[in-house]
């Protein structure tokens, strides 16, 4: 559109006419510069992340075979393996499920259905917006003060359960949110449906609202979860184990985890743990890719508009 | 709600009623345990306020506050009573990665939601929208891989040879840069979103060219929720912690020159963390007296942002 307006600005100016005239063709010069680069600025994000996928994949996917999948780490490159990272991972990720998921959607459906519109609930809102902004590695000293330090004897200190707890109270705020607004798309006459037919809040909201809501839910919850599998900084504060060579035996128990064993493969001088580096991040990253896409396949198949 | 009805009828009403009863009870606990699952948020608030506070006013004990805020040495990594504690420093490597960051973010981030909310065909916007999205879910260490085994070396062979250091400040604040794009996009694009259409459509009765509208009529229209994008970006940058650990150094040194080593106050916890520091040590104390100067500092954005993102919705929603 712009690009035939300027040619009929071009044709339709006179040799050395007007200063109006001569205007409007370099307004629509500039226009037409204007809109390259703001393409150009959409796709300075987009082509970093292609090279950065690229420079990974061509690093990391020749070291990735079976050993490297079920071996403990090595001092010697050729041995090592991801092994205890990946169970300490799987681990970190049920429990922090398991604390987040029931929390979140609970405060969600508080706030929402229940809440009065007062100030204590608007600082809550509030509170819940600025706790989604904290730094994650402030999440990490929390953890450390008071899940490993204070609470030690009943988290076991630098524990899976310290760390887990640390990424749930990190994502709860994504949860609460994001269940939030899936409640708050279900239409009023849901909810007048149901307590015309003598329901109770509660069955309405368990029977009606949590089925409706739960794509949206869920899909934030998949998105939160994934971010918390990539968390690094929380867990080096809370003592999550840099060289492990043992499997966790219970959620008492020392722990490492894919990121924190890929940030000390990372510092290592040699390069061949760079690669191994590498090969981490694809795994990390496969892991990412797959559940990322679940969430957005979940959120197309059950997407409504009431 | 329970039907009393006199002798007649007997069971039928008890039966009801008991089941009333039940439901109300049910229905207070059920709420009570939402409320509290609510009030949680608060009490995290209050448990970071607690710990940063208690271990910091422990720093201050054994290190005058004057100190802390004026000296321009900190050599905390290596305690011993010549250690000096001025945390200035690692608020300068903040400063300075953040800054280089934003020299990215800011422009390519605006630029981008313009492109999406003003320019790009609807079928475009929901491929690019989501994929810009993606940028925003890379775990942060891979980002730091990508800084120090990608960017650096370009940087060296491209532009600086061997005055760029193997770790420095602009390596890792480019690739934060990149990271929050999507930070800025997003919440740029909310409110450029809600800028009315007859704004620019009186603009363009007027005869203006798009450029005009987009960069005179609508940007100026959502300048507030523009702003409350770049403090939110900026947010992100000083929290930051992966990337600048990986990529940055542990040189806390007082300098704006970004080829230099440097170290974040986010990339001194790390270090510090990654040690067995017993608590009780001074070493132990500046981790939290660092965390609480980070935490106050994110704190001031977030709620400025807010006030402006606040500022929009009322001017058009």
């Amino acid at each position: 559109m712009s690009q035939s307006s300027t040619e009929v600005a071009r044709q339709s100016e006179p040799e050395g006419g007007g200063v109006y005239k001569a205007s409007v063709g370099a307004r629509h010069v500039m226009n037409r510069i204007f809109t390259l680069l703001l393409l150009v600025a959409t796709c300075v994000g987009l082509v970093v992340l292609a090279i950065l996928l690229v420079d990974v994949a061509a690093d990391g996917i020749p070291e990735i075979d079976w050993h490297f999948i079920t071996s403990f780490p090595s001092v010697t490159p050729a041995n090592a393996g991801i092994l205890p990272a990946l169970i300490g991972s799987l681990w970190l990720l049920g429990l922090t499920a398991l604390f987040s998921v029931p929390l979140g959607i609970g405060a969600a459906v508080y706030l929402e259905e229940y809440a009065p519109d007062n100030w204590l609930t608007r600082l809550i809102e509030v509170n819940i917006s600025n706790l989604a902004g904290v730094p994650s590695i402030v999440y990490g000293l929390l953890a450390l003060g008071v899940f490993v330090q204070v609470l030690g004897g009943l988290t076991g200190g630098r524990s899976i359960i310290s760390g887990s707890l640390a990424l749930s109270l990190l994502i709860l705020p994504v949860i609460i949110i994001a269940t939030r607004e899936a409640l708050r798309a279900i239409p009023e006459t849901v909810r007048e449906g149901g307590y015309a037919l003598g329901a109770t809040q509660w069955e309405v909201i368990r029977g009606h609202l949590l089925p409706m809501a739960l794509p949206g839910s869920l899909t934030g919850v998949i998105l939160a979860l994934s971010r918390a599998i990539g968390e690094t900084a929380p867990l080096i504060v809370v003592g999550a184990a840099a060289y492990v060579t043992f499997l966790p035996d219970g959620p008492r128990d020392r722990f490492t985890a894919m990121p924190i064993l890929i940030f000390n493969w990372v510092e290592q001088a040699q390069d061949e743990f760079r690669l191994l580096a590498a090969a981490g991040i694809v795994v990390l990253m496969g892991v990412l890719l797959l559940t990322n896409s679940f969430a957005i396949w979940l959120r197309n198949r059950y997407q409504r508009r009431y | 709600m329970a039907v009393e009805t006199g002798s007649g009828v007997k069971s039928d009403p008890q039966i009801w009623r008991r089941e009333s009863r039940g439901r109300v009870i049910r229905e207070r606990i059920v709420k009570g345990v939402l409320a509290a699952c609510a009030y949680l948020s608060v009490l995290t608030t209050f448990g970071i306020v607690l710990v940063l506070l208690e271990e910091t006013l422990q720093f201050f004990r054994k290190v005058s506050i004057v100190e802390f805020l004026t000296s321009t040495t900190w050599t905390a990594a290596f305690p011993g009573p010549s250690a000096q504690y001025g945390i200035l420093p690692l608020v300068s490597g903040t400063v300075l990665t953040t800054a280089i960051a934003c020299v990215v973010a800011l422009p390519v981030g605006l630029g981008a939601a313009l492109f999406l909310s003003e320019y790009a065909p609807v079928g475009l916007r929901r491929w690019l929208k989501p994929a810009l999205e993606i940028l925003a879910g890379v775990p942060t260490i891979v980002y730091g891989f990508f800084a120090l085994t990608f960017v650096t070396p370009l940087l060296q062979d491209a532009f600086f040879g061997n005055s760029l250091y193997g770790f420095n400040a602009l390596s890792p604040g480019l690739v934060m840069g990149v990271m929050i794009i999507p930070t800025v996009a997003s919440v740029s694009e909310d409110s450029i979103y809600a800028v009315p259409r007859s704004l620019r459509e009186g603009a363009y009765a007027l005869g203006a060219t798009k450029r005009e509208v987009a960069t005179r009529i609508v940007v100026p229209a959502a300048l507030s929720g523009i702003v409350a994008s770049f403090i939110l970006g900026i947010s992100r940058a000083v929290g930051e912690t992966m990337i600048v650990a990986v990529a940055g150094g542990t040189l806390a040194q007082l300098t704006l020159d970004p080829r230099q080593s440097i170290q974040t106050m986010a990339s001194y916890i790390v270090q510090v963390a990654r040690g067995e520091t017993s608590r009780g040590s001074i070493t132990y104390d500046t981790i939290f007296a660092v965390g609480m100067t980070l935490f106050v500092m994110t704190l001031v954005l977030n709620i400025v942002s807010y006030l402006f993102v606040r500022r929009f919705r009322e001017t058009y929603e």
